[in-house]
């Protein structure tokens, strides 16, 4: 037999003391890691097979496991991590491009952790959120350069269409396929509850859900999955996916084996078929091709309903903005480095792409030198975490933020980055029947409409603080943010002074 | 419904079409685009050269062109029709799902990239002429036949450029040439068709025949290749969980 190089990187830590041998965690883990020794009337397990995702942890009703981390020691260097070792075991033993999920987890800065807030201290009120109104809707699209009357003086109120939103977050794009079905239903329900709206990704809608369409995103991918003219109308919005943070420059593939059933009907694809979304989409090779494809997609909609391009966060992004800007698209999505995916090669993942705070700030810029920063709304996505980072990425210049990583959390995801497994334990990136279950979308909508109250109420609170009783009037205020720990070029693509300046 | 496109932009060319009762023939056009996106129910007759994007998203409707078409012709159709009676230009029938079209004369590069095919709907794309590069990238499902129906460079040269077939990994192309075809990628299966292959085929080119007034067995009696994916699943051995 040939030699195992790796070591697990997780240990099961199991009281032997409280455990019951009740066998839950082994029913809850669909890795296989534990096992019923009937002799011995004793758990066991194979820790080589964990993968960190505490779904047994959660449900041991004793409280008898924990999972560690393996104390054995790589002889590890400066250079070459634990990490850097065990890829290169994998690949040599067996040859294979490294595939990945979840956003880029590697050290680089995280530029919403160095900046601060400003507050409100003397000369000028801070606003109490409980006692004053403050005003946190935000609308989405291109908004009109002047204003126009017709000859009786009257105003023209024909503007292009927008969303309306009750607050600045969206929950970004993920296909169905790459979740389940209850996740979706979870997500399209809160965001009909919330008032604001969930993203189909590139699978397709479920006919179940297009009673959701007021409060849906649809996507239009290379793949073009489930596209047709009722899906193009049933959304409130048509989004281009151009690129997705997590896996900038490369396509998609969703493996056969997730092809089943309702997510073969829906992605419009039969049974078993790799669904292959090219890298780029073979008919825009340009920014006036790009156009060609959002006046086809408002030519079938018959201009009523906004379209968004969205793009990876990459080195150029001012300038491709500034040409998504004058492509005829209503909104330009950046999706960040640390966005999520179901599934993405890992030297991708950790290696393309930049940080969604810089790509921000030198897209607004740059929007707003060239005069046609009010052409498009930003959406900026892949990197958001709290309420905090809300409202720096709007005080950075964005009109709305994307959520995908921190909604699935509140789905019950512990970010154990294994959803290209397909064996998710939580319920979400898979289509196992028996662990799909698990996601009770009741529950999951309830959790999504929670997390997003708490956001708005520390938004509003910030807000006050700050004196400002409407979102839109810190949009692009970057007065309301120092920086720490940053060095000057940083602050000068940022926009900010250092703190005490 | 007879309407002169003249000069008239796009959109509004576009809205009468879509605001008109029933057929529609539209006499001089000049490049506008986008005509008869996600259109349904009726019959448009063009007469000139429409625009990119000619019948995008289409969902049902016939086009039928009286001259060229340009780039993009049938992006992501669902149903319907769309005949050439004339050339077109790149990515014709871009990841189309459903309904047929039929190009007289030959097609640019991207013919037919990522067309697919689910339950009834099968997507057809039948091109008299030669085509570019690429032709079938990607394919997923469906039918493309390329016809090298192209005068005097008919013997000289197969009828597609490089690349065919790159990434294919459902549904059929047949080209009809005396030529060996070479450089084919790793995920294509080339041999000659079989008589029961051609049964496949024979429906299409009969109609293509029809429209354009052609003799459907004399060009079945050419020597077609069959190309076919060799896995459904091309990219399954790539990866390595990490
Ligand atoms: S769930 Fe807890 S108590 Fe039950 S067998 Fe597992 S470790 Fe023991
Ligand atoms: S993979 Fe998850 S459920 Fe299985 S043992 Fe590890 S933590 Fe527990
Ligand atoms: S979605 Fe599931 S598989 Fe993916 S990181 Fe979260 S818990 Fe793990």
């Amino acid at each position: 037999m040939a030699v195992n190089y790796l070591y697990p990187e997780y240990e099961v830590a199991r009281n032997y003391d409280r455990c019951i041998a009740c066998r839950v965690c082994e029913r809850q883990c669909a890795n296989e890691v534990h096992e019923y020794l009937p002799d011995a009337n004793k758990m066991t397990c194979d820790d080589s097979k964990c993968v960190n995702c505490h779904r047994c942890v959660s449900l041991c009703p004793t409280r008898a496991l924990k999972i560690v981390r393996s104390g054995n020691t790589y002889k590890e260097n400066a250079n070459w991590s634990r990490k850097t070792i065990d890829e290169l075991y994998k690949q040599a033993g067996t040859g294979g491009v490294l595939l990945s999920s979840m956003g880029n987890p590697e050290d680089y800065p995280v530029y919403f952790d160095k900046l601060l807030l400003n507050a409100s201290q003397v000369t000028n009120p801070s606003i109490d959120p409980l006692r004053e109104p403050m005003e946190t809707t935000v609308f989405l699209g291109a908004k009109p350069q002047d204003i126009r009357r017709d000859n009786f003086g009257r105003l023209l109120t024909d503007i292009p269409p927008h969303l309306k939103l009750s607050m600045p977050v969206m929950f970004s794009a993920m296909s169905y396929g790459s979740i389940s079905y209850n996740a979706h239903e979870s997500l399209a329900r809160a965001s009909e509850a919330l008032g604001i709206f969930y993203n189909t990704g590139e699978g397709g809608l479920h006919e179940d859900f297009y009673k959701y369409g007021k409060n849906t995103i649809v996507q239009v991918a290379s793949g073009r999955f489930g596209v047709h003219k009722d899906y193009l109308n049933s959304g409130a919005a048509i989004e281009i996916k151009m690129g997705q943070g997590a896996k900038p420059g490369i396509g998609g593939h969703l493996p056969g084996h997730k092809i089943v059933g309702d997510v073969s009907r829906t992605r419009m694809i039969p049974e078993g078929s790799d669904a292959i979304s090219p890298a780029p989409h073979h008919d825009i090779y340009s920014i006036e091709d790009l156009r060609q494809l959002v006046f086809s997609l408002k030519e079938a909609s018959n201009y009523t309903k906004p379209v968004i391009v969205k793009i990876a966060a990459v080195h150029n992004v001012s300038a491709i903005a500034s040409g998504i800007a004058r492509s005829g698209a209503d909104i330009v999505a950046i999706d960040g480095f640390r966005g999520g995916t179901g599934a993405a090669p890992t030297r991708i993942r950790d290696n393309v792409g930049i940080p969604v705070e810089l790509a921000l700030a030198s897209v607004d810029k740059q929007l707003r030198d060239e005069g046609i920063r009010d052409n498009v709304s930003i959406v900026v996505g892949g990197g958001i975490r709290s309420s905090a980072d809300v409202i720096k990425a709007v005080a950075l210049g964005a009109d709305c933020v994307y959520i995908g990583t921190a909604a699935l959390m509140a789905l019950g995801c512990h970010l154990c980055r294994s959803c290209h497994g397909g064996k998710c334990n939580w319920g979400i990136a898979t289509q196992v029947p028996k662990l799909t279950k698990r996601l009770n979308p009741n529950i999951g909508f309830k959790r999504l409409v929670n997390l997003m109250t708490a956001w708005q109420h520390e938004i509003k609170e910030m807000m006050g603080g700050m004196g400002i009783n409407s979102i839109e009037s810190l949009k692009g205020n970057r007065l309301m943010l120092r920086g720490v720990g940053l060095n000057e070029k940083e602050l000068e693509i940022l926009g900010v002074k250092y703190a005490g300046e | 419904m007879r309407i002169s496109a003249g000069r008239l932009d796009f959109k509004e060319l576009n809205k009468r079409v879509k605001a008109a009762p029933g057929n529609v023939e539209i006499e001089e056009c000049y490049g506008q685009r986008f005509i008869g996106s996600g259109l349904s129910g009726k019959t448009v007759i063009i007469n000139g050269t429409p625009g990119n994007a000619l019948g995008a998203y289409l969902d049902g409707a016939t086009i039928i062109v009286n001259g060229n078409a340009q780039d993009a012709v049938g992006d992501t159709m669902n149903d319907g029709r769309i005949i050439v009676d004339g050339s077109a230009g790149d990515a014709l029938g871009y990841a189309m799902r459903g309904g047929r079209i039929f190009v007289r004369g030959s097609a640019g590069y991207r013919t037919g990239i990522h067309m697919k095919q689910y339950q009834e709907k099968k997507p057809v794309i039948v091109v008299g002429g030669r085509v570019g590069s690429f032709l079938g990238e990607y394919l997923a499902g469906g039918l493309i036949v390329v016809l090298g129906l192209a005068g005097e460079s008919e013997s000289q040269s197969a009828p597609v450029g490089n690349f065919t077939g790159t990434g294919m990994h459902g549904g059929l192309l047949f080209i009809r040439t005396e030529q060996a075809l070479e450089n084919l990628p790793a995920q294509v299966w080339a041999q000659d068709a079989k008589s029961t292959d051609l049964e496949i085929i024979v429906p299409y080119v009969n109609e293509f025949a029809e429209y354009f007034k052609m003799d459907a067995a004399e060009i079945l009696q050419g020597r077609f290749q069959v190309l076919r994916p060799n896995a459904k699943n091309p990219y399954h051995q790539l990866y390595t969980a990490n």
